[in-house]
């Protein structure tokens, strides 16, 4: 390692990139070495430091967010390839504008005890996000196949599947609910009200 | 708590908090990713460190170079150890040469590198990229010498010597107990079972690896060393040693921290270098451990080999233990433990749940070129556990007895029991946890089960495991350890504000374990106050007196009961506010929902805000014997042996014989650490330990080459386990009370990783039972298993 | 774990891929999703010093059956999108594809990683090399002497060496015929991990009946390799056993930390058995 020297033909503050990403809806333009990661773009470069860094080389997923809806390593791509993409953190979840109310997966993994030190937890959620919108369907055996994708340490990864699973049945049963509900014309549905 | 009625319970529900499982303080900003872990931490004008750290396993080093290093696009300083001329962190036991040997850790190797990872030189960048860079352009020569890279390397004859002081590369060699008569007793019994065992040497990992952030503040004159670590007032203590600055010129905080497992609970050398860097450089210096170093270069633990005898009885009872017990700590000793944390935990500890009348134990730490050691979750225990619970299922294997039943026959059941050891155990469910472990497998129907896949041709193996964890160390039983250092205290404030809220300060250290909780909790119920009123204050030198941090289970047995004590003084105070109102004696008022009340007047109350409001802002209204401000400080010991709690583990396993690979089919965990603050945090810890126990007993291990170097420097090759490898664990609560502690509460925090090694591999070993191998060493991997399997498979 | 400095270079269409690779020569490399070189780069065992980003090549994400049947599959594409792929796209012929992308790291990984990254990295663990060994994949390229047509079994070299010339770019794997009795499984201490053997089985039935099939390896060896012994003995009407059995000893799997090459062989004689079995099964 100490006989390689950094080629000196490579600057890297030479190598200095402008970068246009759409980070939670926001337009944000950052002018940085084109080797930085996306993590380290979203942690350093936009403060957006819910995002972890566990590993760097993709194994523990601490760094998982969005990526055009779909969950990826932050710490496998560098912030250019990101570029043109939508990019979700872990400060997008909750509903309102002030990221303080819990989302019903964040409310869903606190009613579990799905964290413990909470490094993991970003990533774990950003996972599940990513991946209950394509699989709202998923089983249990399907939510730990999910799960093993990230490391925690705290938990014994029960209680972060016991989370999911909560989330994505009270989400089907609400989807479920809705749909009855737009099935019915206004009288079937009060007729229902007086029988309850 | 008599004193306290109706606290406001954050579901809406009426009555104490203590027991209830409530929702955790710590969660929302973690969840929404308003958690501030070191790495998040941002100041003006700071700086990058990394370190240049040795390739070598063992040599002198004979030259550092850093002249290119400073020279890389990016680099404004680095340093080497004579440029910084910082102290050394030496441990130290008060125990004889014969027994003790220290070693004095260097901040940065100055003339001799003792493992690949150790620290030479520290560079400081602009970011961590360019620090990264700096790395690549040092110069480093060693002379290379031959590397002790195992046991049987340290304690050869002739052996090259790790420290030169260290004669046989022995750190630390006790023999603790020696039972009169015990050969005799050995040479007698109807039966001798013996168990060799050797675990891998393992990292802790917690996943946010270590890190720190320093700064010089100059309006405070003070050093502000932000750094996630379990024990901030030692990290304080050695960072002035070092630094050489008064102890006050040094705040250690601690931001929220992403694990620890007893990692953090050592001082590092590269936060030491980190704020040595920013006093030097004049600027705000963070450095970020990142996992390759964390992987080869932290600290490590658990690589030990047992030597164990156990004599039994016809019948079963256990006569004596004769153990042997060596610990390859690494490198050097850790502060402020030392080298002996295993070595003496393992010997002192090692009856553990049975009643053992003869027992004889030598326990020593050798030093090797690998790096060093710090206690780790559980701290011998799981090896210990392991080793005489296997000890158990071979003597009932060779005298014909159920396994079960001859752990029956065996547990203390009358407490107190002062053990062979010396130690008093306190009242515990040893046999009731047994006993329900066992029926609610056999409830299942996983003996019928087995029975049906031992038919089929198929391997199931049912497997369990005893034991008890010692909590609440005091600085009594820590001082039976002989650390020149000795923990054990903790000392609480209680600061209510003219709002009614409360400020508790706490010296433990949460790192996950859900403190601003539970400690809030207990204060809520000793003031009868909302939860929502509580904030429990960790983790800064400065606006915590002292304090000892977390490890071995003490934060809720110590920890709690300071802050439930000091709580309940700031409720005298108030009730003696309130009676001198009222003119009546303060024991005629209670507390309750956040006012003081009148036993004799229901109705008649006065709120914590109408006193708060006479306490600080109206202070000419006080009673004259009664100052301003309502405050209470109270610290709390433990002086005797401490408190155990104590669980049962059962496993079954089913062995895969095209592959070996080990499938936990089902996991019981019945546990019993007295009153649960938070039943459901319990559970967490449990199920979190057991997970690490059980990563220990199949998965992960750190090796290291001929030369030295670890052979493990990615995920890839250190196998954490995830959630395909660990099951779901059913988690039955056993209550017995602690006598001592202020809420009744044991410790909870290590017993999942304790128990599990044992349970998983008696579950191993009784499906192997037909093939007549039996696998004691960890990790047990799926190569070992079809090994074993395959001899009845060719047999047959 | 910051990678070295290098420049980065983003190719609008594949001709451009082409050109950049051609002016940079060795110094180059290409990147697609990424999910093994940036882990690489960030320990720093790979530096190049040119990254050639092919991430935006559109041209290059697609999946479908040609007219002859064959299943054409753009380097672009991720492993993620085989798996959730409609039987439109991806017929019941090539469920083999859809059902191996369960043994290819975790979600996150399959979302970025690419066929063809994982065939111009060629990892001898890799399934996508497997399974191109195995079914007889044909791999396109385009480079500055024109475009070339490489089979799988001349592509791979060895660990991490294929007939990938610097300056070209593979742009599509094409599966030549349908594979409806196929099978590929794996065994690693953990689910996800790189296997430490993996096996793929390609029977040809009539009815029930084996007439006949390929049997290919990974991990024993430094490129996954055919095993013809294994095959006679599928042509020849033996048992999956004896299979299993002639797979075993025909290899000479290496021994090394993952296990030793007695234990590899075990585990091809459980792992081809196994193949076989859910081979037939589909």
């Amino acid at each position: 390692m100490t006989e390689t020297p950094i080629d000196p033909a490579i600057d890297p503050a030479a190598e200095r990139q402008l970068l246009a990403l759409d980070v939670n809806g926001t337009a944000y333009e950052v002018l940085c070495e084109s080797r930085r990661t996306l993590v380290d773009v979203l942690r350093h470069d936009l403060r957006l430091t819910g995002t972890h860094v566990g590993c760097e080389h993709g194994i523990c997923g601490a760094c998982t967010v969005l990526v055009d809806g779909r969950p990826a390593r932050a710490c496998l791509m560098f912030a250019a390839q990101a570029e043109g993409a939508r990019i979700r953190t872990v400060e997008s979840l909750s509903g309102d504008d002030d990221g303080r109310q819990l989302s019903d997966l964040q409310q869903a993994f606190r009613d579990h005890h799905g964290l413990q030190c909470g490094f993991c937890t970003p990533g774990f959620l950003m996972l599940a996000e990513g991946f209950l919108a394509e699989r709202p369907d998923a089983d249990r055996a399907e939510i730990r196949e999910l799960v093993a994708a990230n490391l925690c340490r705290c938990t014994g990864y029960q209680s972060i599947v016991d989370a999911i699973e909560s989330c994505a049945t009270a989400r089907r049963a609400k989807e479920a609910t809705e749909a009855t509900a737009t099935d019915e014309t206004p009288e079937a549905a009060e007729a229902t009200g007086e029988e309850r | 708590m008599s004193t306290t009625t109706g606290a406001h319970t954050p579901d809406g529900g009426e009555g104490p908090l203590v027991g209830r499982s409530v929702a955790r303080r710590e969660d929302p900003r973690l969840l929404t990713g308003r958690g501030r872990f070191v790495d998040d931490i941002a100041l003006p004008g700071m700086l990058h460190a990394q370190f240049v750290r040795s390739t070598v396993a063992n040599g002198e080093l004979t030259s550092v170079d850093l002249d290119a290093v400073r020279k890389v696009p990016g680099v404004i300083a680095a340093f080497t150890a004579e440029d910084l001329d910082l102290g050394d962190i030496t441990a130290q036991l008060d125990r004889p040469p014969e027994e003790f040997v220290p070693t004095a850790m260097p901040v940065l190797a100055r003339d001799r590198v003792r493992y690949v990872g150790e620290p030479i030189a520290v560079v400081v960048a602009r970011d961590a990229y360019a620090a990264e860079d700096g790395l690549e352009a040092a110069k480093i020569g060693y002379a290379v010498r031959p590397p002790v890279t195992c046991e049987a390397d340290a304690l050869a004859d002739g052996a090259e010597l790790v420290h030169a002081q260290a004669p046989r590369n022995t750190l630390v060699d006790v023999a603790l107990f020696a039972t009169e008569g015990i050969d005799e007793i050995f040479a007698s019994a109807d039966c001798v079972v013996h168990v060799e065992t050797r675990t891998g040497r393992q990292n802790a990992l917690p996943l946010e690896t270590r890190g720190a952030v320093a700064h010089w503040d100059d309006r405070e004159e003070q050093l502000v060393l932000q750094t996630c670590t379990q024990v901030p007032h030692q990290v304080r203590t050695v960072a002035s040693r070092c630094l050489r600055l008064d102890e006050r010129a040094v705040r250690v905080i601690v931001p929220d921290m992403g694990g620890g497992f007893g990692q953090k609970c050592v001082v590092g050398r590269e936060e030491i270098a980190t704020a040595a860097a920013a006093l030097r450089l004049g600027r705000p210096v963070k450095w970020i451990e990142d996992r390759k170093d964390a992987l080869t270069a932290s600290f490590l633990a658990r690589e030990q080999h047992y030597d164990v005898r156990a004599a039994f009885d016809a019948e079963g009872r256990i006569l004596g233990l004769d153990a042997d017990v060596v610990c390859d700590m690494g490198a050097y000793s850790c502060y402020p433990f030392t080298a002996g944390i295993e070595p003496l935990m393992a010997a002192a500890e090692m009856p553990g749940v049975y009643t053992v009348p003869a027992y004889r134990v030598r326990g020593r730490a050798v030093t090797t070129n690998k790096a060093p050691t710090a206690p780790y979750r559980g701290v011998s225990r799981p090896q210990y556990v392991m080793v005489v619970e296997r000890l158990f299922e071979r003597a009932a294997r060779e005298l014909g007895l159920d396994p079960v039943e001859t752990r029956r026959r065996n547990l203390i059941t009358d407490f107190p029991y002062t053990g062979v050891n010396g130690i008093t155990y306190d009242p515990g469910s040893y046999l009731e946890s047994l006993n329900l472990c066992e029926q609610t497998l056999r409830d299942e129907g996983w003996y019928e089960r087995q029975a049906h896949a031992t038919a089929a041709g198929r391997h199931l193996g049912i497997g369990y495991s005893c034991f008890s964890e010692r909590t609440g160390y005091g600085s009594t039983a820590f001082a039976q350890r002989k650390m020149e250092v000795v923990p054990g205290f903790d000392i609480s404030e209680v600061r209510m504000d003219t709002s009614g809220a409360v400020t508790v300060t706490t010296g433990t250290m949460s790192h996950g374990q859900s403190h601003e909780t539970t400690l809030a909790q207990i204060v809520a119920d000793a003031l009868g106050l909302d939860l929502a009123k509580v904030r429990i204050h960790q983790g800064d030198t400065d606006r915590v007196t002292y304090g000892w941090g977390t490890f071995a289970s003490r934060s809720v047995t110590v920890g709690g009961s300071a802050v439930r004590l000091a709580a309940g003084k700031l409720g005298e105070k108030l009730r003696r506010l309130a009676a001198a109102r009222w003119d009546i004696p303060w024991e005629d008022t209670t507390l309750g929902r956040g006012r003081v009340h009148r036993h004799d007047d229901p109705a008649a109350t006065l709120t914590y805000t109408e006193l708060a409001d006479t306490a600080y802002l109206k202070a000419h209204l006080l009673p004259k014997d009664m100052e301003p401000g309502l405050t209470a400080t109270a610290s709390f010991d433990v002086f005797n042996d401490g408190t155990f709690s104590n669980a049962t583990h059962g496993v079954v396993v089913e062995l895969h014989e095209g592959t070996g690979q080990v499938e936990i089919l089902r996991y019981v965990c019945v546990e019993d650490c007295g009153v649960a603050i938070n039943p459901r945090v319990v559970e967490g810890q449990c199920r979190g330990g057991i997970a690490q126990g059980i990563a220990g007993a199949l998965f992960e291990q750190v090796t290291y080459d001929a030369q030295g170097e670890p052979s493990a420097t990615s995920f890839m090759d250190y196998k954490v386990p995830t959630a395909q490898e660990i099951p779901d664990v059913t988690v039955q609560h056993l209550e017995t009370p602690c006598a001592f502690s202020e809420t009744g509460a044991k410790g909870a925090g290590e017993g999942g990783t304790i128990g599990a090694p044992a349970a998983v591999l008696n579950a191993v070993n009784d499906a192997l039972r037909p093939t007549g191998v039996e696998l004691d060493h960890t990790p047990v991997t799926p190569e070992t298993v079809h090994r074993a399997l395959r001899r009845t498979l060719e047999r047959t | 774990m910051k990678p070295a400095p290098f420049r980065y270079h983003r190719a609008r269409d594949t001709e451009g891929a082409a050109r950049l690779l051609a002016e940079l020569g060795d110094d180059a490399k290409v990147i697609a999703g990424g999910q093994s070189l940036v882990a690489m780069m960030n320990f720093r065992l790979a530096r190049p010093r040119h990254l050639v980003d092919i991430g935006g090549l559109r041209a290059l994400d697609h999946l479908g059956t040609d007219s002859t049947g064959a299943l054409r599959i753009g380097a672009l594409t991720t492993h993620h999108t085989v798996e959730t792929a409609p039987a439109r796209r991806l017929g019941p012929g090539f469920d083999v594809l859809r059902a191996a992308m369960g043994w290819i790291g975790h979600l996150p990984i399959r979302t970025r990683g690419t066929v063809g990254g994982s065939i111009a990295h060629a990892d001898a663990t890799a399934e996508w090399c497997l399974l191109a060994v195995a079914l007889d994949a044909e791999l396109h390229t385009h480079g500055p002497r024109g475009p070339r047509r490489i089979p799988a079994a001349e592509f791979f070299f060895g660990s991490y060496t294929n007939a990938l010339d610097p300056d070209e770019l593979l742009t599509e794997i094409v599966f030549p015929r349908p594979a409806p009795h196929a099978a590929l499984t794996e065994f690693a201490e953990r689910r996800g991990d790189f296997a430490i053997v993996s096996a793929v089985v390609d029977l040809d039935l009539a009815g029930t009946e084996v007439r006949g099939g390929r049997v290919a390896l990974g991990g024993v060896a430094p490129v996954p390799v055919r095993v013809p012994e294994a095959e006679q003995v599928l042509a020849t009407g033996g048992s999956f056993a004896d299979c299993a059995a002639a797979a075993a000893a025909a290899v000479n799997p290496p021994d090394d930390a993952n296990g030793s090459a007695d234990y590899r062989r075990r585990l091809i004689g459980t792992l081809v058995r196994r193949a076989c079995e859910e081979a037939r099964a589909r």
